[in-house]
């Protein structure tokens, strides 16, 4: 992330998941494209409410599970054939039965890690540092029991005594500006 | 009617929805952040764990001396000779392989299948796959006699171009067990993410604030975070239900492919994979039932938990059962003299013992009581009832493992095994270990994941009264 000065945003605390979606989907409606919303555990509405409906993990995991097991296949395959050729009670040496179960196994294995990593990759993670850690409340609830509304400062529709005043139309427990 | 009277008195039961209770009620998202959390962010660890931590320690310091002895000496101080080549060391790594099994089933197959109550249980079932599995893995690895050239079993290129040999369901073995390793892992680190974010944002200290931030990765909690984790989530649970199949399916291969009479049968690869769930949902019983009691969650992993735990059991020790009366009857139908031999010698051999034990411990006990719903919520029923099973599925690999193998085809070739004390030292020594790393695993991670717990709270439903006025 390039070091900015400035607002990064408007966060809203509200106590229930209700509230956040409630205002998460008037912001959307209004027109509000650069916003997110932060809760102690998934809240799918809540996602929806802001337009995020699809991700790209489940196609990164189907591409590195083929991949796996395509990998472990060949490289059984070259061993067996051409690299180290060896006749165990006169099978053929392309004895593709045999070989099935450890590409299946990498294949379990490289999607797998690559439904983690790609998850992780995706979400930008690992960041140790977020503007929103600076907010006063944010620590104390977003892991914990409250819900968040961030209006970023990037969105073109921001401006910050107007925004600040939209935020307090859906009633939050408060509305604080975070800094970068 | 009858049946909703007896439910409406029944504790366990919500009389508002008439549903199972999964957590006790009266339960806040804090409430439950601030019990759990609490457990690991204390600066005061309670002197029990000291105590237990103490004895742990000692079987793993056990462990230890076994092991460099057996470095130092050979695999000779072990009792494994001709024609007992496999002892103690493939009984034990089968058996713990085994108890890892039910936790990835309780993570993986029952959060596929949306049974809730299975979230309060989920993450200590999964750290007891990870301690297991290790556990598991330490076997073959000593047993191979020399353990420093165990990367032998991987493909990979030498300076004297050997490699592997994948017809060999040993080969299969060393894939199945390191996948399952690597994904029981991952899965568990990525489920623990969110909760490490809670642990950090909760610590007082400022060296806990720096451990258990690394450990979070920055975790915050958007929304659109929370989405891919959940894809991310479901498709590890999908990918480790055929890896958690697989696992015991292939290390039976390691029996079944053989010739030897009562290892050469098709029931292995599904009856090894029931008895591997049946003996680790009595494990998970052993170390629930005294965490429970002894750090007060009974609000989280209350009597369904245990109740439920007990008809999995009644059920997967039904497909045990069945798996022994095949083995009976196919060596009457087989019609094979050498079959019907072996079966004759498991029950009435010189280690017939071992056998009307198993049958004891699997089937006489578990599957006469578990039908009573009184007896699956007697909180100390349960337990002994856990460790009568975890010891009745030793046996069973060690009859499987040690009756075939003593009395084969030659009676010229028969021969006999008797533990020395260096099986036992490091058969106990990893018991030791396992605990070990248990209570360390209970004192530092969360062992109930947080997250998951809140949305089975019902201030989590979105009412959609409150929605609907969004619009006007």
């Amino acid at each position: 992330m390039p070091a900015r000065e400035g607002t990064y945003g408007l966060l809203a605390e509200f106590d229930t998941p209700g509230d956040l979606v409630r205002a998460a989907r008037q912001a959307r409606q209004d027109g509000w494209r650069r916003l997110d919303c932060y809760t102690p555990y998934p809240v799918e509405e809540a996602a929806e409410a802001i337009g995020f409906h699809r991700n790209k993990v489940p196609l990164v995991t189907l591409i590195g599970g083929l991949m796996g097991g395509a990998a472990m296949f060949s490289l059984e395959t070259w061993i067996s054939v051409l690299a180290y050729p060896l006749n165990i009670a006169g099978r053929p040496t392309y004895s593709w039965p045999a070989f099935i179960v450890p590409a299946y196994e990498w294949t379990i294995l490289w999607a797998g890690l690559s439904a983690a990593f790609c998850m992780l990759a995706l979400n930008g993670l690992p960041a140790l540092y977020h503007p929103l850690f600076n907010a006063p409340n944010f620590r104390d609830g977003a892991t914990t029991d409250k819900f968040f509304l961030c209006l970023e400062a990037l969105d073109p529709k921001f401006d910050l005594s107007e925004s600040k005043a939209y935020l307090q139309s859906f009633q939050p427990v408060s509305v604080v500006e975070v800094e970068y | 009617m009858a049946t909703s009277e007896l439910k409406t008195k029944d504790p366990g039961i919500d009389p508002a929805t008439g549903e199972f209770r999964v957590v006790g009620p009266g339960q806040t998202f804090r409430s439950i952040t601030e019990k759990i959390s609490s457990i690991v962010l204390t600066p005061r660890t309670p002197l029990g764990w000291f105590a237990y931590f103490a004895v742990a320690g000692a079987g793993a310091t056990m462990l230890l001396v076994a092991v460099t002895w057996l470095f130092l000496v050979g695999v000779g101080i072990w009792a494994i000779t001709m024609p007992v080549a496999w002892g103690f060391a493939i009984i034990n790594f089968v058996w713990w392989i085994g108890i890892g099994h039910a936790g990835t089933l309780i993570s993986a197959i029952l959060l596929l299948f949306k049974q809730q109550w299975r979230n309060s249980i989920s993450r200590f079932a999964e750290a007891m796959t990870i301690f297991a599995v290790m556990c598991a893995a330490l076997f073959p690895l000593i047993h191979v006699g020399r353990p420093w050239l165990g990367y032998w079993l991987f493909p990979l290129p030498f300076t004297m171009t050997v490699w592997p040999q994948f017809r060999s369901p040993l080969m299969w073995d060393v894939f199945a067990v390191s996948t399952y390793a690597t994904i029981s892992v991952v899965f568990w680190y990525i489920g623990m993410i969110p909760d490490f974010g809670t642990f950090r944002d909760r610590a007082k200290s400022k060296a806990a604030q720096y451990f258990y931030g690394m450990l979070a990765v920055g975790w915050r909690g958007s929304v659109r975070h929370w989405m891919r984790y959940e894809t991310a989530s479901l498709l590890l649970a999908g990918l480790a239900t055929p890896l958690v199949l697989s696992v015991h399916t292939v290390i039976s291969f390691d029996f079944a492919v053989a010739v030897l009479p009562g290892w050469h049968t098709t029931i292995f690869p599904p009856y090894f994979v029931a008895g591997a769930i049946y003996s680790g949902f009595a494990m998970v019983l052993t170390l629930a039932i005294p965490l429970r009691k002894y750090y007060h969650l009974e609000q989280l992993v209350t009597e369904r938990h245990i109740d439920n735990m007990g008809k999995l059991m009644l059920v997967t020790g039904f497909i045990v059962g069945y798996g022994y009366g095949m083995e009976a009857f196919m060596a009457w139908y087989s019609a094979d003299h050498w079959e019907a031999f072996t079966f004759w010698n498991r029950a009435f051999g010189p280690m017939g013992w071992s056998y009307w034990l198993l049958l004891t411990f699997n089937l006489f006990i578990p599957l006469t009581t578990l039908w009573s719903r009184k007896l699956r919520t007697n909180i100390a029923f349960m337990f002994v009832l856990s460790i009568v099973v975890n010891t009745g599925m030793w046996f069973e690999r060690f009859v499987i493992v040690v009756t075939s193998l003593t009395r084969d085809f030659l009676p010229s070739a028969w021969g006999t095994y008797r533990a020395t004390k260096w099986d036992y030292m490091t058969f106990f020594g990893t018991v030791g270990f396992f605990l070990f790393m248990f209570l360390l695993f209970v004192r530092f991670l969360p062992m109930i994941p947080m997250n998951e717990i809140r949305v089975l709270l019902p201030q989590a439903k979105i009412k959609p009264k409150v929605t609907a006025e969004a619009g006007d």
